[in-house]
């Protein structure tokens, strides 16, 4: 046990180099040179403008920006080390302090968009199953074919002239009550409640198909206690890893419904960086999805044990 | 007193290839307190006739005939009817366990719920009964055991999990669909014992489908041979070692390492398209001319033993 959690361990820290310093090498591969966007941020606050080779120069001492890539990673990633992810560049506050003030709008965002994905994907999904070749599968099929089809930034346009240009029913963007989660969830929530509902779906008819469920069957159980009591737990073992990577993909994915609903999440954190080159900020983002990312995976791997108990049962 | 009457039953299965003549026509008998073995080479159609008794086969078989059991026919059944016959009068004990049980239910519930299901027992005595059961099948340390799952059981333990979930309720009839397959000797041996003990005390009738003559000869009354989908013989088991009337049948008792080893030549006929005529005439080594377009019925040659052979007409 001890020797699995310090591998772990180990994998988590490679993960983290890695990603952080792809991140880090490809910035600097971006065209344009980062001072020079830096100095228009700061001097000019417009991007039209070019700025003056002293205030490149003056960016370029001010943040260290002459010193070889290697060194400039190697400081940054000995600072993040000990918890210190360093200050905007844009705004002089601490990274750190930006990232959590918006951790909790992305998360509950990302949490409620799966929590509405496995509500409605798994029952319809399981109907589907049941029904199997029915006009009620066609239907559910056809449904989430859509679901996945639609491009979620086309989908958020649509959601918001009908339902607040057109109906009033709610907010069109911004961040606030209850009523201002409806939309973005709707938009991030339908294509993983269309890839819920098929798997459930294929998972299901995958286990009706099984000899155990002949002989639950044979044992003179109805319909119902088979589906379950036998079935489901068995289909839900495909469900969940699947859950699982679609929620990191919601949590660090979420950036163009956060952009378009103006959503203050880390999503929208992460856009505003990158266009100001805002060097650590974009750092400290990567960062923390990165490390969302690999919490949720480990996450599921515990939880696989306790729905199936032919994994790691020692 | 007769428990169960088959008569004229078919299963058919539509597939893309053709209609598959699983069970074509075959009648039976199982008196009460009686053991009939229906033995016969893989393939032949054993196991969908003892799935097409409880309706257990998939949406794409076609089954007709007459199933009559204490006096009512279960394929007429309705859904709801059919589920109290179930695991109640007459238990299914289905091959290879381990795909037969579900992997992530604990062996203990999967043997309790016949009890939540036809005695409306509270769940802890429900459990307490499968724990009973799990020691009737002698399953050392018992209620340990119950609380474990499929894969932490041995093969020979599995099997007798197997068993403990199939006589959970009394039944009056037990269908074991090949219950020794795929165990050792030694295994086998302590199954066999177990299986004659338990349906010496219950006084259960069963149903044993084997394509081990040994198995049969120890725990059968009567034995039935299955060929191509039919029955090609039906006889008292001590007739039928004594000289089995079928060709088939002989062929089959010598192809027995005991007796011979000797295999039969040729491959099993298809279901689909079988041979006209005797359908076993390509194999058989008394083939007559006749053979190739008459079909033969099941005729009695003596007292107690029947064979469907021309020889016999």
């Amino acid at each position: 046990m001890l020797n699995n959690i310090l591998k772990r361990l180990g994998i988590f820290c490679l993960v983290l180099t890695v990603s952080t310093s792809l991140v880090f090498f490809m910035l600097h591969s971006l065209p344009g040179e980062n001072a020079e966007v830096m100095a228009k941020y700061i001097f000019l606050g417009n991007v039209e403008l070019n700025p003056s080779n002293e205030e490149v120069q003056l960016v370029k001492e001010k943040f260290d920006l002459d010193r070889s890539l290697l060194s400039q990673y190697y400081s940054w990633a000995t600072n993040a080390f000990h918890g210190d992810l360093g200050r905007s560049y844009k705004t002089n506050a601490h990274v750190l302090e930006e990232i959590l003030i918006r951790l909790p709008a992305t998360i509950t965002l990302a949490l409620i968009a799966v929590l509405m994905s496995l509500l409605i994907g798994m029952p319809l999904g399981i109907l589907a199953a049941v029904k199997q070749n029915s006009t009620t599968d066609y239907l559910c099929s056809a449904t989430a074919v859509l679901g996945i089809s639609m491009p979620n930034f086309w989908l958020a346009l649509l959601l918001i002239m009908v339902f607040s240009l057109a109906l009033k029913l709610t907010p069109t963007i911004g961040y606030g009550g209850p009523s201002h989660l409806i939309l973005p969830v709707v938009t991030l929530g339908t294509a993983t409640t269309a890839v819920v509902m098929r798997l459930t779906r294929s998972s299901t008819l995958e286990v009706m198909r099984q000899d155990y469920i002949r002989t639950a069957r044979g044992k003179g159980l109805d319909h119902r206690d088979i589906m379950i009591t036998h079935s489901l737990k068995n289909a839900l073992i495909p469900i969940i890893t699947m859950v699982g990577l679609e929620f990191g993909h919601l949590l660090g994915g979420a950036v163009i419904i956060e952009t378009i609903f103006a959503w203050p999440g880390i999503g929208r954190l992460l856009i505003d960086s990158i266009s100001a080159r805002d060097i650590p900020v974009i750092q400290g983002t990567v960062l923390f999805i990165t490390l969302m990312y690999m919490l949720l995976n480990f996450t599921i791997d515990i939880l696989y044990p306790i729905f199936d108990p032919r994994i790691g049962g020692s | 007193m007769t428990l169960l009457s088959i008569e004229h039953l078919n299963s058919h299965f539509m597939t893309v290839d053709g209609i598959v003549r699983a069970v074509d026509d075959v009648s039976l008998e199982i008196g009460e307190n009686e053991t009939l073995g229906l033995v016969g080479e893989s393939g032949c159609g054993k196991t969908v006739l003892a799935l097409s008794l409880l309706r257990l086969l998939s949406e794409n078989t076609k089954t007709d005939g007459r199933v009559i059991y204490k006096g009512r026919d279960l394929l007429k059944l309705n859904e709801k009817e059919l589920r109290g016959v179930r695991g109640k009068e007459i238990a299914h004990i289905f091959q290879n366990p381990l795909s037969s049980l579900n992997p992530v239910l604990t062996v203990g519930f999967q043997i309790s719920e016949p009890f939540l299901r036809h005695q409306g027992l509270k769940k802890s005595i429900a459990n307490s009964r499968a724990v009973q059961m799990l020691g009737l099948v002698r399953i050392p340390s018992a209620p340990d055991r119950a609380k474990e799952y499929p894969h932490e059981f041995s093969g020979g333990m599995r099997q007798r999990a197997m068993i403990a979930m199939g006589l959970a309720c009394s039944p009056s009839l037990i269908i074991a669909d090949e219950p020794t397959r795929g165990l050792d000797v030694t295994i086998q041996a302590q199954i066999v014992e177990l299986m004659k003990d338990l349906i010496k005390n219950s006084g259960a009738s069963m149903l044993l489908i084997t394509h081990d003559l040994s198995l049969a000869a120890q725990l059968c009354d009567k034995v039935a041979v299955m060929y191509s989908g039919e029955i090609v013989e039906y006889a008292d088991i001590k007739e039928f070692f004594k000289g089995p009337a079928h060709p088939y049948a002989r062929s089959f008792l010598e192809s027995v390492p005991s007796r011979g080893m000797k295999p039969i030549r040729g491959i099993s006929p298809s279901l689909i398209n079988p041979p006209p005529g005797c359908r076993f005439h390509p194999r058989c080594d008394c083939s007559m001319d006749i053979c190739k377009s008459v079909h033969p019925p099941l005729t009695e040659v003596k007292d107690g033993q029947h064979a469907r052979c021309l020889l016999y007409a």
